[in-house]
């Protein structure tokens, strides 16, 4: 498997769905190619670091207001019946 | 006959609760998603008010059609995917595309879209643990995430940090599963190359004196 081949196949290297022989190509390449490792490792991390990312918090006014909204549409259309 | 609601309630016993008129139900949904819906409308949209209104037209949606919510998907998911319609309708609107699809929108380039090869290879100084405790980190985030083209962001966004599956990521966009896939390549490969080059140890950089000769090269 040349560099090349490995990069087009990232993804589903990545997320666990690639053929398990392809899977075993793929390990073959990297045992001998230090900056594919190195690209397939940072992508992991790249992934990982979003998944854990912080959520934006809401803005108290907002978060409010919504909740008010809310409640008041579920009334109306709960009476409504 | 009250039961009390607590963190391991689960959504779907919230969901049942909400369908058959506990408004508490439903505010507790509300409590625990709106954080993730919010944090999603700002990453798409970048823009507070607009964000806000997504929300707001997230949760809406949901208490008016909850009764077709059918538990195929988790909640969340269901939930999220309204946030995002309701999200690419401001996107579109911004455009001044009318009823376009993104797939219709953006196709043409993504033919001739290349694999962008790694440029920058270091490894990182340190784990995403230790990173995702530092306060700079969020921003250097946010920043890569918005120096992506939107077509490869908004698919990052649904497919890794929401975690949808391709197939959910591709429906929600209007995109074939293929155009997904490209699409998530790129920006798993573009945010890689910017975080890298924040975050990789220098002293690890993959220099290559004879490009020619390695296949990651050009």
């Amino acid at each position: 498997m040349k560099c090349e081949e490995l990069l087009a196949m990232l993804n589903e290297y990545v997320d666990g769905t690639v053929d398990p022989a392809i899977c075993e190509e793929f390990e073959k390449h990297m045992a001998g190619c230090n900056p594919c490792q190195v690209v397939v490792d940072n992508i992991r991390k790249t992934i990982t670091l979003y998944k854990a990312g912080q959520p934006y918090e809401l803005p108290v006014k907002f978060r409010k207001r919504l909740h008010d909204l809310l409640r008041e549409k579920w009334k109306e259309k709960h009476k409504a019946r | 006959m009250i039961t009390l609601i607590t963190p391991e309630t689960t959504d779907l016993e919230l969901v049942q609760r909400a369908k058959a008129g506990d408004l508490d139900a439903f505010e507790a949904l509300t409590t625990r998603h709106e954080q993730r819906v919010y944090s999603l409308a700002m990453r798409m949209l970048r823009q507070e008010q607009d964000a806000e209104d997504v929300t707001q037209q997230a949760f809406l949606s949901a208490l008016e059609s909850l009764q077709s919510f059918r538990g195929e998907a988790s909640f969340s998911t269901w939930l999220l995917r309204i946030a995002s319609h309701a999200a690419l309708k401001v996107i579109r609107k911004r455009k001044g595309l009318d009823l376009v699809s993104l797939e219709e929108a953006t196709e043409p380039s993504d033919h001739s879209d290349t694999i962008p090869h790694p440029e920058f290879i270091a490894d990182w100084r340190q784990s995403p643990e230790t990173l995702v405790q530092t306060r700079e980190i969020q921003r250097l985030l946010d920043e890569a995430l918005a120096r992506l083209d939107e077509k490869h962001r908004l698919v990052f966004l649904l497919r890794d940090v929401e975690g949808l599956s391709v197939k959910e990521t591709a429906e929600t966009l209007g995109l074939s599963e293929a155009n997904t896939k490209v699409r998530l390549l790129r920006a798993r490969l573009q945010l890689r190359e910017q975080l890298t080059k924040t975050l990789g140890d220098p002293a690890t950089q993959v220099v290559r004196s004879h490009p020619r000769e390695h296949g990651l090269a050009s």
